[in-house]
């Protein structure tokens, strides 16, 4: 392989029912930055069905060049389709740099994409830069989060990492910003397509916001109890303008639906202020949340591993102190 | 129906300790268990054993004394086990181990692979769709449930990231597990008993059937620059007072910050 001739970062922009999510920007946001100090281009792909006005705006978070592939094959992910389309690009246009989101999309296409073009992959990187001699930095958590490793992919292209949706910052949409828009056409091998049918599909999320996308979170674990405790939570978020989230335990509790969970196996958060509450820190858990910008832990046992993250750590009963705090600062905003 | 399973042997991710002194892992005394996803995708697989007759072998790649997670799927109730244990496929990155464990795979017959979705010491959720892709053949990850027609079409239920698809397969392919999805079955006394006396089959890089260029470090399009410990910010003050002092600290904290 001559990875000479590989140049520009891709960034695979993943959209659901014709919704751009909000990874994809993110990436765009990072792509950016990247592209201007090598001095390349950023181009990012979007599959689907009807799609096509979707270009624009990825132009205007960052894209120079935006491939479309609009086909009825990619009407709702499919392994197999997403995988012929964005290998054919890879191989016709080899990219140095291609990157995915880590969402459950992006975490069964990314290796797919990766044995198919023979190519490294990182997955779940929470830093991306560019070493002296242009290649790719990736670095992300291992050994379930306290341990950090730095991987580089030296002699294959493109250079692949998955990215968690909440850890990059997208770029303030200039729309004023111009680029390339290329209708991209895919051969489609259908026998290989059809091996894998979709009889049903359910949308059964409830939550009203994305909490990554959320300035203030009040979290609950075991300590909070109950879907009860919850509620005092909940009124706690909504003085503050916030959203509640949860740790895993109250989430395989049923307590909370799975996408309000924070953590490894949730999504990775950083707000401007995250309220703790009942919450032991496992590495799992600090995981998603240590980079918030100011952290409170309220917890009974003043060795919970949450405190050695927390900004003031609270030794206490959150059904006490929860409630208390939400009637001083109810009565402090009526001023 | 063949079934195969691929599992791993992992440390007890939950049982790792920070020492709050140092910011370091303590690795010392962490227990070495089958991993969670892996274990979900045998008892799948088991179920079918006992509903399809389908005979079940399950495979791991590792050092020797991953010989006991094999031990514990025979007390489980599996037909087969192989351990792929050979110092040149040591080194590898998810690419190399996926093709040593697709090579070993070529030499079996199977309708169904099953993998977890992820192993909890890496989280890469990457080795299962490599091999399928790497046999060429389809693949559903995120498996929440799974049903067979008794002939060649698998229902399959799966996670996505608002809800769930429920997906047909025919084999031969690959599903990627949940442990989230199914209690594994206990190990029968019996079981136990017998584990001991059967024979895992240890196989070597030469059993398997893949180029030496795709296996181990020099297979691995990846490598590890560095790895250095996560940087802690140093904790901030705790207060240990009454209830009304805490709310009082807070919203100090709080106006100085201008959240309220």
């Amino acid at each position: 392989m001559d990875i000479s001739q590989y140049k520009d970062i891709y960034v695979f922009v993943e959209q659901r029912d014709g919704a751009v999510q909000s990874v994809g920007l993110e990436l765009l946001g990072k792509a950016r930055e990247l592209a201007d100090r090598v001095g390349e281009k950023v181009v990012a792909l979007i599959l689907g069905k009807g799609i096509s006005d979707k270009a624009q705006e990825l132009i205007a978070a960052g894209a120079d060049k935006v491939l479309v592939v609009d086909n009825e094959y990619l009407k709702s992910y499919l392994t197999e389709p997403y995988t012929q389309a964005v290998s054919q690009i890879i191989l016709e246009q080899k990219p140095a740099i291609l990157l995915l989101g880590a969402t459950i999309i992006g975490r069964d296409l990314a290796p797919r994409l990766s044995a198919r073009t023979n190519t490294g992959l990182t997955a779940d990187c929470t830093q991306l830069e560019i070493g002296e001699s242009g290649e790719l930095l990736m670095t992300r958590p291992a050994f379930g989060g306290n341990l950090m490793a730095t991987i580089l992919c030296k002699n294959h292209r493109p250079q692949m990492s998955t990215v968690r949706p909440g850890v990059m910052q997208r770029i303030a949409p200039d729309v004023s910003r111009k680029g390339e828009i290329v209708n991209y056409n895919v051969n489609f091998d259908k026998a290989k397509i059809n091996r894998v049918r979709i009889v049903e599909e359910v949308k059964e999320c409830k939550c009203v916001a994305d909490i990554s996308e959320s300035k203030i979170l009040v979290a609950g674990g075991r300590g909070v109890g109950n879907a009860e405790g919850f509620n005092k939570l909940r009124a706690l978020a909504q003085t503050l303008g916030g959203e509640i989230a949860a740790s895993r335990a109250m989430v395989d509790a049923g307590i909370i639906e799975h996408c309000s969970q924070v953590g490894q196996t949730g999504k990775t958060v950083r707000p401007e202020l995250y309220i703790a509450c009942g919450i032991s820190g496992a590495i799992q858990h600090l995981a998603g949340m240590e980079e918030s910008e100011y952290i409170i832990a309220i917890n009974r046992d003043k060795y919970a591993p949450i405190f050695s993250v927390a900004d003031i750590g609270i030794v206490g009963d959150v059904h006490k102190i929860v409630p208390l705090l939400n009637e001083k600062i109810k009565n402090i905003k009526k001023f | 129906m063949n079934i195969i399973v691929c599992i791993k042997q992992v440390p007890d991710t939950t049982e790792v300790k920070i020492n709050p002194q140092t910011g370091t892992l303590i690795r010392e005394g962490v227990p070495s268990i089958m991993n969670p996803d892996d274990k979900g995708g045998l008892e799948f697989a088991l179920q079918l054993k006992d509903k399809f007759n389908a005979h079940v072998t399950v495979i791991t790649m590792g050092l020797p004394q991953a010989d006991a997670i094999l031990r514990e799927a025979l007390a489980m109730g599996v037909d087969r086990a192989i351990l792929l244990t050979d110092r040149k496929l040591g080194g590898a990155d998810t690419l190399a181990t996926s093709n040593a464990i697709a090579g070993a795979l070529r030499t079996l017959e199977y309708d169904l692979v099953v993998a977890g979705r992820q192993a909890i010491d890496g989280d890469t959720a990457q080795v299962g769709p490599q091999i399928a892709e790497h046999l060429d053949i389809p693949q559903v990850s995120y498996l929440e449930d799974i049903d067979f027609d008794g002939n060649k079409t698998f229902t399959l239920r799966k996670q996505t990231d608002d809800g769930y698809q429920v997906l047909q397969m025919d084999a031969p392919c690959l599903v990627t597990v949940l442990a989230s999805a199914v209690k594994p079955r206990y190990m029968n006394m019996r079981g136990i008993v017998e584990a001991y006396q059967r024979e895992v089959e240890v196989w070597g890089a030469d059993r398997i059937d893949v180029a030496e260029d795709k296996i181990g470090k020099a297979g691995s399009p990846t490598s590890v620059m560095k790895a250095f410990p996560k940087s802690l910010k140093p904790a901030g003050a705790t207060f240990e007072v009454s209830a009304e002092e805490a709310v009082d600290i807070i919203v100090e904290k709080l106006k100085e910050r201008h959240i309220i």
